[in-house]
């Protein structure tokens, strides 16, 4: 299931976002459809989300200190960031990825 | 994966069990951590969980053949195998020979948010990923405890702790789990409620400025183990826990003699000397030799052909060899062949408990036939009673299991006369030699005597000793109506009783020329009178031949007359004869 979308923002600057499953399960399904709504209403054009899946890439779980599932990590831009959970609630995911909200 | 079992567990009714391989911890447990199951390891910082769970998997890949993983949340892999690079292990070698994997899951709360539900299936499929990549049989997690400074929502965290344990044990390998003590709780986070098969104690105690760590096993579901406290050390070698082979006193005993060392000893205890793995002390006041009793058995020993181990906390070796030489010990052919050797150490160095397990791991590592320890005192110096007491019990059950004769040497500070009975140990002591400093009339002697020997009957005399060039001499005290002595006042003694001997010797003889003379001169008057009475016998023999002459004359006148008178009657001259016989 993975899943990129690549647009170039206004001031350049890009967002790659990295989403940890296990499975698909109702968590990761649920974390996924929000972190795309999130991105869609203050990242559009400007965010790339990888999906991986450690059911079938295990070995990437040591690479970004992966424990918990779901887990957002923040490649770009740095520094590197983590939410767990299913990013249910958009105010802490916005200050977890500390985007600006679009008023 | 798991097709490769090669599990040394006897094949028991059992449950099974898996050897940690550290020395002593697989005795107290009875054979190893339960196979198959999750062991909680809880302890404070510092007190050894971490080498502890890196033994059991280093052990379990060199020496069981069961490749373990290693799941830090603490410490990087790099400063882990820098930490027990020190003990010898080459970890970095083992991952790439597959025996050892290690995994660091860093957990830290200032990068991570949580924001609604999840699950730790993340940790899941990397240790899975990590027993699968070695085929492990074994894995350590350490600390686990982390993930709650990780995580907020503990709920969550509980009940993926349940689950991880329970999949754990579903995959088959033994697990150890380790957990900081908590002040209610024994974890900080009350792990123990999740882990139920196998939960061990470790403890980092600091007595009079002298740090002991003691290990416990606090449950073992399914199998008997020892409950103790056991103190266990961590040196350049790893964990050995102090083991208690015997836990009652049920060793096989030995009739078999093996000498002291000193003739006449020998004689005291039944002429044949000490019980083969009996425990024999000797107790003495400073100077009396104690030392050289010690050396005087090693030797023996050693000329028997037995290994022999010395250990002592006052003296060098080279100064222990240096001054048996003066008594005509020589112990450097032993230590050069290799039958004995000595350990030298200072006492305050380390708590008991260390000293202890430290005799204990070379006595097993040299198996020795003899154990001296020179002195004990030192030992009991620096530990409280009773904490000596349940020391030495272990220590000499030990001995006394592998049928090793120990001598112990103990000083004994006050001049009194005074039997080390205050002493916490004496009861533990098979044979107890006092030897005792005797002062008296301007010097000081050495007497010894068999205070108790246990299963033999011993001497119950004080017997003076005197260390010559040649070794150590017994010889009897005098003992007599005038008291007992020793040293001069024994020698000056023995002349007097010469002299007074002598002189009544010569008084007998005195005695017996007096009454020869008188004999001679009783005889001499037998004599004159047997003399005197042959002289009057002479002549009233004389008189009475003279007599009988007159007689004979007077008859021969008679008849003369009567021939002249012309007498014709015979009778008539019969009866004049018998008148004038009559007459007469």
């Amino acid at each position: 299931m993975t899943d990129a979308q690549k647009t170039t923002g206004e001031n350049g600057e890009k967002w790659i976002l990295r989403l940890y499953v296990a499975g698909q399960t109702p968590k990761s399904l649920a974390a996924f459809a929000n972190l795309k709504r999130i991105c869609e209403e203050h990242l559009a054009g400007r965010y790339e989300i990888e999906v991986i899946d450690l059911l079938e890439h295990p070995q990437l779980a040591r690479g970004d200190q992966i424990f918990a599932v779901p887990t957002l990590v923040r490649k770009l831009p740095p520094p590197l960031r983590k939410i767990i959970g299913d990013l249910s609630n958009t105010e802490k995911v916005l200050v977890g990825l500390d985007v600006q909200p679009r008023r | 994966m798991y097709d490769t079992e090669q599990s040394p567990g006897p094949a028991r009714i059992e449950l099974p069990k898996s050897p940690t391989g550290i020395q002593g911890l697989d005795e107290i447990t009875l054979g190893g951590l339960p196979g198959g199951r999750t062991t909680l390891v809880v302890g404070r910082a510092g007190s050894g969980k971490t080498l502890l769970g890196m033994e059991f998997l280093v052990h379990g890949a060199l020496e069981f053949g069961e490749p373990g993983v290693f799941v830090s949340f603490e410490e990087t892999p790099g400063d882990l195998v820098e930490n027990v690079a020190s003990l010898g292990y080459d970890l970095n070698d083992l991952c790439e020979r597959n025996l050892l994997a290690i995994d660091h899951v860093e957990v830290s709360r200032s990068d991570i948010i949580e924001t609604g539900e999840f699950d730790l299936e993340g940790l899941f499929i990397r240790l899975g990923y990590a027993i699968d990549s070695i085929g492990a049989k074994r894995i350590v997690l350490d600390t686990i405890e982390s993930l709650f400074s990780g995580l907020t929502n503990t709920g969550i965290l509980r009940a993926e702790l349940r689950r991880l344990f329970f999949w754990l044990k579903d995959r088959g390998v033994t697990a150890v789990v380790t957990g900081e003590s908590g002040e209610a709780t024994m974890t900080r986070h009350g792990l123990e409620e999740y882990i139920s098969d196998c939960v061990i104690l470790l403890d980092h105690r600091v007595d009079d400025e002298i740090s002991t760590r003691r290990l416990r096993v606090v449950k073992y579901r399914g199998s008997v183990h020892g409950t103790n406290e056991y103190p266990f050390l961590i040196d350049e070698t790893g964990i050995s826990v102090l083991p208690i082979t015997s836990t009652g006193l049920s060793h096989t005993v030995s009739s078999e003699r093996i000498s002291s060392g000193v003739e006449r000893l020998d004689a005291m205890l039944d002429g044949e000397g000490f019980y083969r793995g009996s425990t024999i002390m000797v107790a003495g006041t400073p100077g009396t030799g104690k030392t050289s009793f010690g050396a005087s058995f090693v030797n023996a020993a050693s000329l028997r052909g037995e290994k022999c181990l010395y250990f002592s906390f006052e003296e060098s070796s080279d100064q222990i060899v240096r001054n048996m030489q003066s008594i005509g010990i020589d112990l450097a052919p032993h230590i050069e062949s290799g039958l004995l050797e000595i350990h030298s150490s200072r006492p305050t160095m380390y708590g008991l408990e260390m000293h202890l397990v430290m005799l204990l791991k070379q006595i097993r590592e040299r198996q020795p036939g003899v154990v001296v320890i020179d002195p004990l005192t030192d030992l009991i110096a620096i530990g409280s009673t009773k904490d000596v007491k349940v020391m030495l019990t272990r220590l000499i059950d030990y001995l006394k299991t592998n049928r090793i004769t120990a001598l112990f040497t103990h000083l004994i500070h006050t001049r009194e006369e005074m039997a080390p009975s205050d002493l916490a140990v004496s009861s533990l002591i098979d044979t107890l030699i006092q030897l005792q400093d005797i002062e008296s009339a301007g010097e000081r002697n050495r007497g010894l005597y068999v205070l108790k020997s246990r299963g033999m009957g011993h001497s119950n005399q004080i017997r003076e000793y005197r260390i010559t060039a040649s070794g150590i001499q017994l010889i009897d005290v005098y003992v007599g109506p005038a008291g007992m002595f020793m040293g001069t006042a024994r020698l000056m003694q023995e002349a007097k009783e010469r002299a007074e001997a002598q002189a009544r010797d010569e008084e007998i003889a005195a005695r017996q020329r007096e009454l020869e003379l008188e004999r001679n001169a009783l005889e001499a008057r037998i004599a004159a009178l047997q003399n005197e009475f042959a002289s009057r016998e002479e002549e009233s023999q004389r008189m009475i031949e003279a007599e009988s002459r007159r007689q004979k004359m007077i008859d021969a006148g008679t008849r003369a007359i009567e021939r002249l008178r012309k007498a014709d009657d015979d009778k008539k001259v019969q009866a004049t004869r018998g008148e004038t016989g009559v007459e007469r």
